[in-house]
């Protein structure tokens, strides 16, 4: 599967990150790396910390202890539009599109960062504002054709079934052009046929891409197929990190995870 | 299959990003711009323009300026008029202090002003939400009239409050007869409008949806939220500047804080409901719809012999109703019946 790309060094790494809410520790001491152009999963039980690990890693909650290394550059906690600038896009767990806005529309909001012009050269709608209009319709048109997105381009999110939406939010998320995608749950409460759909399409976009990809999911089946190496998190701790083969046979994650399965 | 948009096959991504794709909605507004800027000012009485289509016009670039701000960004205002207060007398200041300021520069420098202060009382947005900042907003509307009022040098020192507004004279001409300042009003109020219908489809009016929709996602894809909502303030504000600018030396002849008071505010805000909030079009139905209202009931009321005093209590009452009606069955105004209606006529007269 991981034949085409070469992984490359390690470009995220996060250090004995915790995270609590009030009493509720999220989060204790996590430690694990994440390399170019690799899909790492995040696997473990509901509650485990999961969202949370990747809440951290894109700015949007910030850790009482530990620190981030992305790119080199270490870090106490990630500013979410620092993390967004510098090439990490995501989806979330609960859908969060735009739901007032069409399946276009949505798709090139995750173009924002490459625009240049102001709101006044928009407002005249004239040279680079029209020009960069275009080139991101150009670029989103691309996306809407990888992930087979026709027939519903102009369509307004809300009216959309639940698969064709987590597609959209993979869409919006690879239109920013990310060097590293970060996805909680895309295959969650999809039937088998979408699930393969959506597999290829992640698969489909490291491989064409060489985006690196940190993924949860629950489909052991999945996980195992589509991952290079899995890190297991059970009540905020991580309890496993290793290839599909280790994990699968590490006696404690069996015991307190696949077990369950 | 009147209105149609089959066989208009887009070869590319360019005409389809044309800011009237289908080519009805061209030749529509292309119709409606013929009639607005020669078959009106031909045929039409003075009346007609001072009463009519003079309001109709500046109300509905304000309430454009609302629908940006709750339409679009999804923060609730209910200080309108203060900001359109403050750019006419902002514009009246420029003019009266300044030797040879231009009429035009200094409708622009009012909406300016508007901007400025709008960025600022937009601020709490960036705390608070909801009925809390609509509750703000109400404090700025009653501020900023309370300001104009008390402090003398806004109002030059005039003893009354109550200024008249400086003659228009652009290059030389005078925009003194109510077609000439109909018509000036029409330049301005087009221009703007294209110009907000650029905006919202647009980066900046993709932002402003997107932190009104989900705003952590928007975080998430690099929209800045402070940075989008101060704009939505500030843009919002500019447009109500330049129309309090208008209803000032255009429409009323007279520059007072009174003019701007609470319930003009909520005028515009029925304005975005009955017409359709998140539509520059709608911002057109529904000031269309406010400010034909009292005009047709009082011709009602003359017709069946009613008393007067009927005609202002039936216009609240119509008001009531017509709110509440948008409310609870079409969220989505006036614009959304006219999308249902093209909707039919595309497919008309085969329904399925
Ligand atoms: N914003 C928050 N406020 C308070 N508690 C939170 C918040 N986010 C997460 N938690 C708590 O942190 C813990 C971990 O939650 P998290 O959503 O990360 O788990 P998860 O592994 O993603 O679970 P699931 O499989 O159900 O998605 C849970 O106990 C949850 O209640
Ligand atoms: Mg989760």
């Amino acid at each position: 599967m991981s034949t085409a790309r070469r992984i490359g060094d390690v470009i995220l790494k996060v250090d004995h990150i915790s995270l609590s809410f009030g009493g509720v520790k999220a989060l204790t001491d996590i430690s694990f790396d994440v390399r170019e152009h690799e899909i790492r999963a995040i696997i473990g039980p509901n509650g485990a910390g999961k969202s949370s690990m990747l809440n951290v890693i894109n700015g949007v909650y910030t850790p009482q202890q530990g620190s981030i290394t992305f790119r080199g550059r270490e870090r106490r906690d990630m500013d979410t539009y620092e993390a967004a600038a510098h090439g990490i896009a995501r989806t979330f767990q609960n859908i969060a599109l735009f739901s007032g806005m069409s399946v276009l529309d949505n798709i090139m909001t995750g173009r924002n960062l490459k625009i240049k012009s102001n709101f006044l050269e928009q407002a005249i709608w004239f040279g680079r504002a029209r020009r960069e209009e275009i080139e991101n319709r150009r670029v989103v048109e691309e996306i809407i054709d990888f992930l087979q997105l026709q027939h519903v381009r102009k369509t307004p999110v809300a009216r959309l079934p639940y698969g064709i939406k987590k597609r959209v939010e993979l869409a919006r998320a690879l239109a920013a052009e990310p060097s590293m995608l970060l996805l909680d749950e895309p295959m969650a409460g999809m039937n088998v046929e979408e699930k393969q759909d959506m597999c290829r399409f992640v698969l489909d976009t490291n491989d064409q891409f060489g985006t690196t990809i940190v993924l949860i999911e629950h489909d052991m089946g999945v996980v195992m197929d589509i991952s290079d190496r899995v890190v297991v998190l059970d009540y905020g701790k991580k309890i496993g990190d290793g290839t599909p083969e280790q994990v699968r046979s590490d006696p404690e994650v069996i015991k307190a995870y696949l077990g369950a399965h | 299959m009147i209105y149609r948009e089959a066989g208009q096959f887009k070869t590319s991504y360019v005409t389809d990003a044309q800011i009237f794709p289908i080519a009805q909605d061209r030749i529509g507004i292309a119709l409606m711009l013929l009639v607005a800027f020669v078959v009106i000012p031909r045929t039409a009485t003075p009346y007609f323009f001072s009463a009519i289509m003079t309001p109709f016009l500046i109300y509905a670039l304000a309430t454009i300026g609302l629908n940006i701000l709750t339409g679009y960004a999804g923060q609730l205002s209910l200080g309108t008029a203060a900001f359109m207060a403050v750019g006419a007398f902002a514009s009246y200041n420029f003019m009266a202090r300044i030797d040879g300021m231009p009429v035009l520069l200094a409708f622009i420098l009012g909406g300016i002003c508007a901007a400025l202060v709008g960025i600022v009382f937009g601020l709490p947005s960036l705390r608070i939400r909801g009925f809390y900042l609509a509750a703000s907003t109400l404090a700025t509307q009653f501020f900023v009239v309370w300001c104009l009022t008390k402090v003398p040098w806004f109002t030059n020192n005039s003893a009354s409050g109550v200024i008249t507004a400086q003659q228009i004279e652009i290059l030389g001409y005078r925009f003194d007869t109510p077609q000439s300042k109909y018509l000036l009003v029409l330049v301005i109020v087009t221009v703007m409008a294209l110009m907000a219908k650029n905006l919202v489809r647009s980066t900046t009016g993709r932002a402003w949806m997107a932190i009104r929709d989900m705003d952590v996602a928007a975080e998430v894809i690099g929209f800045r939220i402070v940075h989008t909502k101060l704009t939505a303030f500030a843009i919002s504000s500019f447009y109500c500047g330049v129309a309090g600018a208008l209803y000032a030396y255009c429409y009323l002849g007279t520059v007072e804080p009174e003019a701007y008071n609470l319930d003009v505010s909520f005028r515009i805000l029925f304005m975005v409901l009955i017409g359709g909030v998140g539509s520059i079009l709608g911002s057109f139905l529904g000031a269309g719809f406010i400010v034909l209202i009292p005009i047709a009931l009082s011709y009602l009321v003359h017709f069946t012999g009613l008393s007067n005093s009927v005609t202002s209590n039936l216009e609240l009452m119509v008001f009531g109703a017509l709110i509440i009606f948008f409310l609870i069955v079409e969220p989505h105004g006036l614009a959304r019946l006219w999308q249902i209606g093209k909707e039919k006529l595309r497919l008309w007269p085969f329904p399925h």
